[in-house]
């Protein structure tokens, strides 16, 4: 089975795909020595992300082993896993900005 | 391993050998240009500072202005004054003159305008080229390297291939005793604790993290979330969600190496291995920093393809996209995209690039130098202009 993504942590709960997936296509997403695979449920664009497991309203998105955000709706396994859907948690002078006219 | 330098009076190594024009100040830009464009040998350096800021970002001006001349690549430097800036002038030149380089102050109020300033900077350029000219490369170790690290119009691959080959190439420079200069707070957001526990000691991983809470408070300040200005519209399309995700992408150049020290931007570092210098992510401000530092060769990594060199500091540009590798033939120097395909073994494509590196220290051009892609290039400023 050919590699199509990549998962760099193995704790990580999305996976990088390295080339374009359609919709409804295999992801083959290595893990070290260990792959999974999954179908995708949106197209993901190449250097995208995708869900390797469904992930709650508002838990860690984690790349690298390190949160990178948190989902802002529940995310099934096989979304595609960018601004739609995440936050980022830093940099956020507009929540600073909102917790000081509140 | 070595590569042919030119030895400057001061021990530093220059990759190159121009003669310096740099505007002191922003009404002085037509002129540094306009000698710059008559004398081959000679590099052009504008900004649009120095005039009519706060007195921190005026001392900054001068401090990245002496930085600049004291470049190595640099075998003497000519002054462009308009006469009447905020940059202390004086200051920029002592500097200067104490690494032994030839320095000379052209003001434009003093000389009489623009061709007469013109006429005698020409004829000051065209001696000062001729006079380094005369000086010849030899052996120097990869010790006296002091190589710029920078990432720009990055997507997923950078994170995945040419920020860590550039990591281990870091790796082996610093062991050699050379020294790396890291810059791009801003892209630390996220990703600082993994950087903070690489500093050699307590206090300066604090230093780290005190910067990076330094860089969010300004952009905080704004009172909006940042998404957009960082991650860029360009990352964004390339996949990066969020700045903690392409801060832990960037992170990856320093490799494991130990940081030694933290410095303010434009400052020279003080000692050998890797070193965090403030600065933002913005090219034309991040690159000016790093020659002030004295970086004597950039290797800047880049997903979608940024263009952009420096006048007078070589910058190597990477790419971990065989896309951007095939369709930007003319942008970029390098590609280590075989590292994803799984074709190449990340310690061979780090070897490559420190070839690369190499080679470009011993007169190697790269494209931007062949195709003059340098001019933006600008001082950071913090303050308002006033």
């Amino acid at each position: 089975m050919i590699r199509n993504a990549i998962i760099i942590d193995a704790g990580d709960n999305i996976a990088t795909v390295l080339r374009d997936v359609a919709a409804g296509g295999e992801v083959v997403a290595g893990s070290g020595d260990d792959t999974v695979v999954l179908a995708a449920r949106d197209a993901i664009p190449f250097g995208h992300k995708v869900a390797v497991r469904d992930i709650a309203e508002g838990e860690s998105i984690l790349k690298y082993g390190a949160v990178i955000g948190a989902a802002t709706q529940p995310i099934a396994k096989g979304m595609h896993v960018h601004v739609q859907n995440v936050v980022s948690l830093r940099g956020r002078g507009d929540l600073a900005a909102r917790e000081t006219s509140a | 391993m070595s590569f042919l330098g030119y030895r400057r009076a001061d021990g530093q190594v220059g990759t190159r050998n121009y003669v310096g024009v740099l505007a002191t100040v922003a009404c002085a830009n037509e002129v540094a240009l306009g000698i710059a464009n008559q004398v081959r040998g000679t590099m052009a350096f504008t900004h649009q500072q120095g005039c009519c800021q706060t007195p921190p970002d005026l001392e900054r001006v001068t401090r990245t202005l002496a930085g600049l001349g004291c470049n190595p690549n640099l075998a003497s430097v000519i002054l462009v004054s308009l006469g009447c800036e905020g940059t202390n002038v004086t200051a920029v030149a002592e500097a200067i003159r104490a690494t032994g380089k030839p320095v000379e102050i052209l003001a434009i109020q003093e000389s009489g305008g623009l061709a007469n300033t013109l006429a005698k900077g020409t004829l000051m350029a065209q001696k000062l080229v001729m006079e380094a000219s005369r000086v010849e490369r030899e052996p120097c170790p990869d010790s006296a390297l002091v190589l710029g690290l920078k990432c720009g119009s990055s997507d997923t691959t950078s994170g995945l291939a040419p920020n860590p080959a550039l990591g281990l190439a870091v790796e082996r420079l610093t062991a050699a005793g050379g020294t790396a200069v890291m810059g791009e707070v801003t892209e630390f957001i996220g990703a600082e604790h993994v950087l903070a526990a690489q500093a050699k000691d307590e206090a300066t991983g604090r230093r780290i993290l005190d910067l990076v809470e330094r860089m969010e408070n300004r952009v905080k300040a704004v009172g909006v979330d940042m998404r957009g200005g960082q991650p860029t519209p360009g990352n964004i399309k390339g996949g990066l969600t969020t700045i903690e995700e392409k801060s832990l992408g960037a992170i990856a150049k320093a490799g494991r190496a130990v940081v030694q020290g933290v410095y303010e931007y434009g400052e020279r570092p003080q000692e050998k291995g890797l070193v965090v210098m403030d600065s933002p992510g913005r090219e034309p401000e991040l690159l000016t920093g790093m020659a002030a530092a004295g970086c004597n060769v950039i290797v800047f990594t880049t997903g979608r393809g940024a263009p952009q060199g420096f006048p007078f500091v070589p910058v190597l540009k990477v790419t971990g996209n065989r896309n951007t590798w095939e369709t930007l033939v003319d942008h970029m120097d390098l590609s280590v995209h075989e590292v994803i395909d799984g074709s190449e073994s990340m310690p061979a494509a780090a070897n490559r690039l420190y070839d690369a590196v190499l080679g470009v220290a011993g007169g190697v051009t790269t494209k931007a130098e062949v195709s003059g892609y340098f001019k933006a290039m600008d001082i950071y400023v913090t303050g308002p202009v006033i």
